[in-house]
């Protein structure tokens, strides 16, 4: 890690190249640039995670430190090559007058061509999409669970706020799940005529599980309350029974079905890694979730 | 699934849902041997902890051993601890370690296989796997026809309506054309073809399928890749290791029997076919089988082939004996541990353009590659002197290790004078992308439980490859017979036998240093 104070843009690219000759200009191949958006307190956590995730994506990873927007404009970064990265980082702090164009240090060190990902890992704007950050991204990646202001409202604003491209991490925890009711209604092809929901009290991936099980099945869907870990148990209601998946432990659940012997299902809740990782995988719009967006605000709103 | 039933949780717009084998388990015969402990095990352990296996997923081993169910879960615990490619996690093995079940007897055993099939039965029932199993052949060739034939005699390979069976059989099919052809016939008259799955793991590749993309995905390569800029193509599959304790299988077989007329052929058929109408197995079928039968052997091939056994020597750093001198090798054995040879295709896009293939033991290093060599430019601006150290500019496939895409071209040498040289570009697939990629065996077991033939190679596609292979054994069977040229010792730890530099001399090329 080289340190640089009193920085700008060309300071931070310059260095990026020294380090890259310094390493023997090996070949990187990556592929996208990831913008994080993130506090003093949690920037080493979102960079280690986002070092996990590079291993599946390389990236140019540039984390954005927003400081105190009063005073002189000051920049200081940290910019490393290799080690451990696939890719490079730099985790910039910005301080004074600068914070309100962050924009302005991230635009000249983005990756030619390749497509760019920003993400909040615990409270994102309002609205991602006119963020000057997240602008410049085509993926804008928040995650409502982690957030540390009106957490329980926190989901509802990013679907009211959807644009194309934004996602949320509450959404990508949810695909073991939605994979494996999808799977159980192979298994017992039959119409569903209602469901439930049963979560910690506090827990967007609910409420999305809720939006899209509605959106899909056209039926009424309840969410009850447990102490979770996060989603406890989910209820498929057919003529011929219940097809239901319940997971106590947040590790390994059980697959009920009728007329079926119940079976063990490994269902554990991943890393921010690895559902970071998921979420870089494709870069183009998620229909599925911009439906379930919609469906989950005119849930709210009736 | 009934008709006119469509899942309501499905949507094709729902590219992030992984694809999940349904209600199946599978029956491995062969247990014991390397494969099934270090590659098929392991896998479907990984495929379970990706969440990629049903609900109630079970597997059935069957082997002469005298074991309970007990003692083959802990043979797959110690197989899945040793092998496989993701954490071992405990929930993940108690998913998996309530459907392992064991099955004694041999082959000829009518008890035993009537003891499957109520196994398989009470499996459907209490594991809800709804009569979809695959049998996966890990065994020796020869004893397919007795497995088969007692699938078929107590009613395991017919599926019940609405379920399927179908078995998995490895490499090698056959060692000639003929043997392949009795093999099939074994296996066709109880199985239908959609039902048997061959696996080539080297087609489960992401390197390998990544050919594919790179051909048909970009327009950058599609427009030089023919006679015009090509000058030819090399296809080298090296391993550093000897035969290890394979003797028993490989003597008599050979390199060319045993990688280049599944590998080396099939990883040609991918860089030379014409584009496929789709991606689906049948649209990929026919473009490789049109490929394979246009390839033509070279007249001469006394002067187009080479073969050759390790002697002993210096490998790596390590002294090391030579084929003859391996344990249960008799020292008259003609078996090459190296085969190269030179293929023609006979279309428009290639004609003129020659395809080497080479393979063989105790090699300079382990490398997998596909090089496609570029004719020179027809005219160089430069003085004779700036261009002598440009070679043929070279596009080429790593396959394993370190993965990736080298592109070979000139460029200015930084000084005063105009020199120019070659440099290289590289693409690294591996070191990033592989650590979260897949086994090959993962993608295959997960595409036979999904029924999703495109990766597997059909019985014309086998029959194909052995009719170019037939003729180059039948010359070097005759050349022993004649006792003329022998199988030429090559010096381990080097690139091959000095026949195989002088069949390239001969057309004026070089074998790359891969």
């Amino acid at each position: 890690m080289i340190e640089l104070t009193d920085t700008n843009s060309a300071g931070i690219a310059a260095e990026f190249l020294r380090a890259r000759k310094k390493a023997g200009s090996p070949a990187m191949g990556m592929v996208m640039t990831l913008v994080i958006v993130v506090d003093e307190d949690q920037a080493h956590d979102a960079m280690e995670a986002a070092r996990g995730a590079s291993k599946e994506h390389p990236a140019r990873v540039l984390g954005v430190i927003l400081g105190d927007a009063r005073g002189k404009a000051v920049i200081n970064a940290q910019v490393g090559t290799g080690s451990g990265w696939s890719g490079e980082t730099a985790l910039i702090r910005l301080n004074g007058e600068v914070v309100k164009y962050p924009e302005s240090v991230v635009l000249p060190l983005l990756l030619p061509d390749s497509p760019v990902a920003a993400w909040w890992p615990a409270d994102a704007p309002q609205d991602p999409a006119s963020d000057p950050l997240g602008a410049l991204a085509q993926r804008r990646i928040t995650d409502a669970a982690a957030a540390t202001r009106v957490r329980t409202k926190a989901i509802h604003r990013q679907c009211a706020a959807y644009a194309k491209g934004n996602t949320d991490l509450a959404w990508t925890r949810l695909t073991p799940w939605r994979a494996l009711l999808a799977a159980a209604l192979d298994q017992h092809p039959e119409k569903v005529i209602g469901a439930s929901v049963t979560a910690e009290r506090i827990s967007p991936s609910a409420d999305l599980l809720v939006a899209w099980l509605n959106d899909r099945l056209k039926v009424d869907v309840d969410r009850t309350n447990s102490d979770g870990p996060g989603i406890t148990e989910v209820v498929l209601r057919t003529k011929s029974g219940d097809v239901s998946i319940n997971r106590p432990d947040g590790k390994l659940a059980a697959f009920v079905s009728p007329g079926q012997p119940d079976r063990p299902v490994a269902l554990k809740r991943r890393s921010v890694p690895e559902l970071l990782a998921e979420e870089l995988r494709r870069l183009d719009e998620d229909d599925t979730y911009a439906a379930t967006a919609r469906r989950l605000v005119k849930l709210a709103s009736k | 699934m009934t008709t006119g039933w469509t899942n309501p949780l499905r949507d094709p717009d729902d590219r992030r849902m992984p694809r999940i084998a349904g209600p199946s388990g599978m029956v491995l015969f062969g247990v014991t041997g390397d494969l099934a402990r270090k590659k098929v095990m392991p896998a479907i352990y990984d495929l379970a902890n990706r969440g990629l296996l049903p609900p109630g997923f079970s597997l059935v081993g069957y082997a002469r051993r005298d074991w309970a169910d007990q003692d083959f879960a802990q043979i797959v615990h110690d197989s899945v601890r040793a092998h496989a490619r993701t954490e071992f996690r405990e929930e993940v093995w108690r998913q998996l370690a309530e459907g392992l079940r064991f099955v004694q007897g041999d082959f000829s055993d009518d008890a035993a296989f009537e003891k499957l099939r109520r196994t398989i039965e009470e499996l459907d029932e209490v594991r809800g796997t709804g009569g979809n199993h695959a049998f996966y052949l890990s065994i020796p060739p020869k004893f397919f026809g007795d497995v088969i034939d007692q699938l078929e005699e107590h009613g395991l390979a017919t599926p019940q309506d609405g379920s399927w069976r179908r078995v998995v059989v490895e490499k090698p099919f056959g060692h000639d054309l003929e043997s392949a052809r009795e093999l099939n016939a074994v296996i066709d008259r109880v199985f239908p073809p959609e039902s048997v799955f061959r696996i080539d793991h080297y087609l489960g590749k992401e390197t390998v399928q990544n050919i594919l993309a790179m051909r048909f995905a970009n327009n950058l390569f599609e427009p030089i890749w023919n006679s015009n800029y090509v000058d030819h193509v090399q296809i080298t599959m090296a391993e550093d290791i000897g035969i290890g304790g394979r003797a028993g299988y490989y003597d008599g077989i050979g390199a060319a029997r045993d990688v280049m007329q599944n590998h080396l052929i099939q990883l040609m058929a991918l860089v030379a076919m014409e584009e496929p109408v789709s991606f689906d197995a049948e649209s990929l079928r026919i473009e490789k089988q049109k490929i394979l039968s246009s390839v033509v052997l070279p007249r001469r091939l006394d002067l187009n082939t080479a073969r050759g056994q390790y002697a002993a020597g210096w490998a790596g750093g390590e002294k090391v004996g030579g084929y003859l001198e391996e344990e249960d090798i008799a020292n008259t054995s003609t078996t090459e541990t190296f085969a190269s040879i030179r293929l023609d295709v006979e279309t428009r896009r290639w004609a003129g353009v020659p395809f080497y293939l080479r393979t063989g033991k105790r090699l300079g290093r382990r490398v997998t590659e596909v090089a496609v060599v570029f004719k020179r430019a027809p005219h160089l601006p430069f003085s004779e002197t700036a261009t002598e150290d440009l070679s043929h500019n070279t596009v080429v496939f790593r396959i394993q290790p370190d993965e990736g895409i080298t592109m070979r071209f000139g460029s200015k040498v930084p000084g005063t004078a105009m020199e120019i040289r070659d440099v290289n570009m590289d693409f690294a697939y591996g070191g990033s992308f592989t650590e979260a990629s897949p086994e090959a065996y993962e993608r295959l077991i997960l595409d036979v439980l999904l029924g999703d033939p495109p990766l597997f190679p059909q019985q014309r596609e086998v029959e194909l490859s052995w009719k170019v292979l037939d003729p180059i054994l039948e010359h070097w069977a005759k050349q022993d017979a004649a006792g003329k040229s022998k199988v030429e010792q090559y010096r381990s730890g080097h690139w091959g036998p000095e026949s195989a530099h002088a069949m390239l001399a001969r057309d004026g090329r070089v074998w790359r240093r891969p």
